[in-house]
């Protein structure tokens, strides 16, 4: 494989809040390769959203990441300090969508300006170029009449349409790397199939490397070729999209699969996994899954388990995997899963 | 299934719903709209944001006036002007648990009042003693610790709010739950217990459902027969498997293709339909809600019903 366009390695984020100190993200790392489309998926308050953020210096003011290197063209992130280093890797460099798209948008300029005003910005276009160029791209994004839509404001479009525009102004750069921090969330299930669809296409147009965070498994199936899982501030397992959804090898994993509706069958209780995630607040000791986790080892408790490798694609922070470790069967959804993925697979 | 045997609890029939707009004529939310619910079904409504679901949930709990239309329970009239006990009924044998279960709590409120609120409404219980002794039990129905009942809702976590808005609506007897969005403001691990305890209890009390939700996978889970919504008028119901199968609406059929599977395999070859309101011709030939096939209800004009008909398998 290639090198990885960015690489986080042990990566600690902490905050203080009332005194007291919460650690977001423990030791948590992620190889981003060249091209290609990851999703992080993960429940909310997994880290999901902090650990992406150290990627463009845009922690909350009370968050620092405390150890950990963000290796990205050859220097080291987490050790930019002022806005004026950080301004040439955020936005130009490494972009990153939100939910919320009035977030990003100024709701008393056109939307033409805002994107215009990035070209003018970051590539020095000017005048009717500059216009032409924002035209090009909100065609690009799928908005209709385009030269009409240039001169409206935000109010003026749907919730699904000003998504496409903050989308547009995130590309109008040439990001290497484009994080959509979960864009569909609040969008329904027919416009966010649209966006699903328009961010492939554009990763495809502009090679981008695409880091796409979700809660959603389905919307992971829709557009990940990779897949990392986040619990507690950690990367539980990684892999290809099938390695996960058919042969995933953590608890959670599968207990976050098994929980689903879609696995689950009518009349029968679903899946469910027990209590809730640690307290960030106190030091978590062992697997942090493992108070959920019915099917714990002792070791669970008292050690965090290593990256165990599966294939040269997949890992998982288990200690299911270590050779000494007892056979444990995955839930029978699970088994379900990676029978029909075998029988596809023939 | 032979649906005609089955006993109807809910009844609503051309029910239109209308908002009053400064200046302009009013907007209709919900416009003739016909559905039955069967005693201890799980009847879902599924439809996007804004399309009338909560509108259609609130009309039958008499918190929206209907403007045109019927809504009958036990085959009784409930909307418009009614007498004073079946007003009294309505608010006890009706309940309804909604999508955030923070900002549909009181926060000032302990949890106690909070779940008692309905008995102190309508005056149903003895004395104090009954009175807390209905919320432990009710707390107790829902996974919930009787001590919960002096805490305020900011110390729970969301899983164990929508349990108290459970346990409110619970306290009441009802026998007729609309549960509007139950689960979409909760976490993927606490989903599934929440659905388990809504399951559980319709089997224990013979509970009849309206499961609201624009989420379908859900829905599919849960529901005994599904009604698609879009834009105030219901385009479709037939049984969940039914219409999985045999989608026939084009809004249906898009609804249906935009939904992601957890399933890498299927995502990547899946076709996404879009819908067009316009491919719809009504100018002469206008649609009407038609029992295409036994408990299959479609909406549409004689031109698309014969297409239709070709459909179905
Ligand atoms: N500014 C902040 N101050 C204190 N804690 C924070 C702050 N921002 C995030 N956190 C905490 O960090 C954890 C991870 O949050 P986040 O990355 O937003 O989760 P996700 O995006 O996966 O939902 C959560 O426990 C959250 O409460
Ligand atoms: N009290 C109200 N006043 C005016 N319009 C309303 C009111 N309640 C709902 N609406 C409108 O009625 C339509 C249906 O809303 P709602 O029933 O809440 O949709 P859903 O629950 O399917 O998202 C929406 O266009 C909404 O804006
Ligand atoms: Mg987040
Ligand atoms: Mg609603």
């Amino acid at each position: 494989m290639s090198k990885p366009i960015l690489s986080a390695k042990d990566v600690v984020v902490k905050f203080s809040l009332r005194g007291q100190i919460l650690t977001a993200i423990r030791q948590a790392s992620l190889d981003l390769y060249e091209g290609q489309t990851m999703a992080i998926v993960g429940e909310s308050g997994s880290g999901k959203s902090v650990f992406t953020k150290t990627f463009l210096g845009m922690l909350d003011a009370n968050g620092w990441v405390d150890s950990g290197t963000i290796m990205f063209e050859g220097q080291d992130l987490a050790k930019l300090k002022t806005e004026k280093e950080w301004l040439k890797v955020r936005g130009k460099k490494i972009a990153m969508i939100f939910q919320d798209p009035m977030t990003a948008l100024n709701p008393l300029r056109t939307v033409g300006m805002q994107i215009r005003e990035v070209l003018e910005m970051h590539q020095g276009l000017r005048g009717e170029d500059a216009k032409n160029r924002t035209i090009e791209i909100l065609g690009q994004v799928g908005i209709d009449n385009p030269s009409m839509r240039y001169g409206q404001y935000p109010h003026e479009f749907s919730g699904g349409m000003r998504q496409r525009v903050v989308i547009a102004i995130a590309v109008a750069c040439n990001p290497r790397i484009l994080i959509c921090d979960e864009p569909t969330t609040a969008l329904d299930v027919t416009i966010q199939a649209q966006i699903l669809e328009l961010i492939r296409k554009l990763q495809k147009e502009l090679n981008l490397t695409i880091v796409y965070i979700t809660h959603d498994l389905g919307v992971v199936a829709n557009v990940a070729e990779h897949v990392a899982v986040m619990y507690a501030g950690d990367i539980i397992e990684y892999g290809t999209a099938e390695e996960i959804f058919y042969d995933a090898r953590h608890p959670y994993t599968w207990a976050l699969l098994s929980s689903l509706p879609q696995l689950g069958i009518k009349g029968q209780p679903l899946y469910s996994i027990s209590g809730t995630p640690p307290n960030l607040f106190t030091e978590i000791k062992g697997d942090a899954f493992a108070p959920r986790n019915p099917r714990a080892l002792k070791i669970d408790f008292v050690h965090r388990p290593p990256y165990f490798r599966v294939s040269p694609t997949h890992i998982a922070r288990t200690w299911l995997l270590d050779p000494r470790a007892p056979k444990v069967e995955p839930p029978e959804a699970i088994k379900a899963m990676k029978a029909k993925y075998a029988r596809y697979a023939t | 299934m032979i649906t005609e045997e089955r006993e109807v609890l809910v009844d609503v029939q051309n029910l239109r719903v209308e908002f009053k707009v400064r200046g302009r004529r009013p907007f209709v939310a919900v416009r003739d709209v016909s559905f039955q619910i069967y005693k201890g079904e799980t009847f879902g409504l599924v439809g996007e944001t804004g399309s009338g679901k909560t509108t259609i949930g609130r009309a039958i709990v008499r918190i929206n006036e209907t403007a045109a239309g019927v809504i009958k329970f036990r085959g009784q009239k409930i909307n418009g002007v009614i007498s004073k006990e079946v007003d009294r009924m309505v608010t006890q044998k009706i309940q309804m648990i909604f999508q955030d279960p923070m900002a549909s709590l009181n926060e000032r409120a302990k949890v106690d009042y909070i779940v008692s609120e309905g008995l102190y409404n309508t005056k149903k219980y003895k004395d104090e003693d009954d009175r807390r002794a209905k919320v432990e039990k009710a707390l107790l129905e829902v996974g919930l610790l009787p001590e919960f009942a002096s805490r305020f809702p900011h110390e729970f976590s969301g899983g164990q709010r929508q349990r108290i808005g459970v346990a409110r609506a619970l306290i009441m007897e009802p026998e007729f739950i609309i549960a509007d969005e139950p689960i979409s403001s909760l976490d993927v691990s606490i989903r599934a217990q929440v659905l388990n305890l809504l399951s559980a209890l319709q089997k224990d009390k013979g509970l009849t459902y309206m499961f609201i939700s624009h989420d379908l996978s859900v829905v599919r889970f849960i529901a005994d027969r599904v009604a698609v919504i879009h834009k105030g008028q219901i385009v479709e119901l037939a049984e969940t498997e039914e219409l999985f199968k045999n989608p026939l609406h084009p809004y249906t059929r898009a609804l249906l293709s935009a939904i992601p599977t957890p399933d890498p395999r299927i995502e990547r070859e899946k076709r996404v339909l879009v819908y067009d309101p316009s491919c719809h011709d009504y100018s002469k030939d206008k649609p009407k809600w038609v029992e295409i096939k036994p408990g299959h209800f479609v909406m549409g004009n004689n031109v698309e019903l014969s297409q239709y008909e070709t459909m179905i398998d």
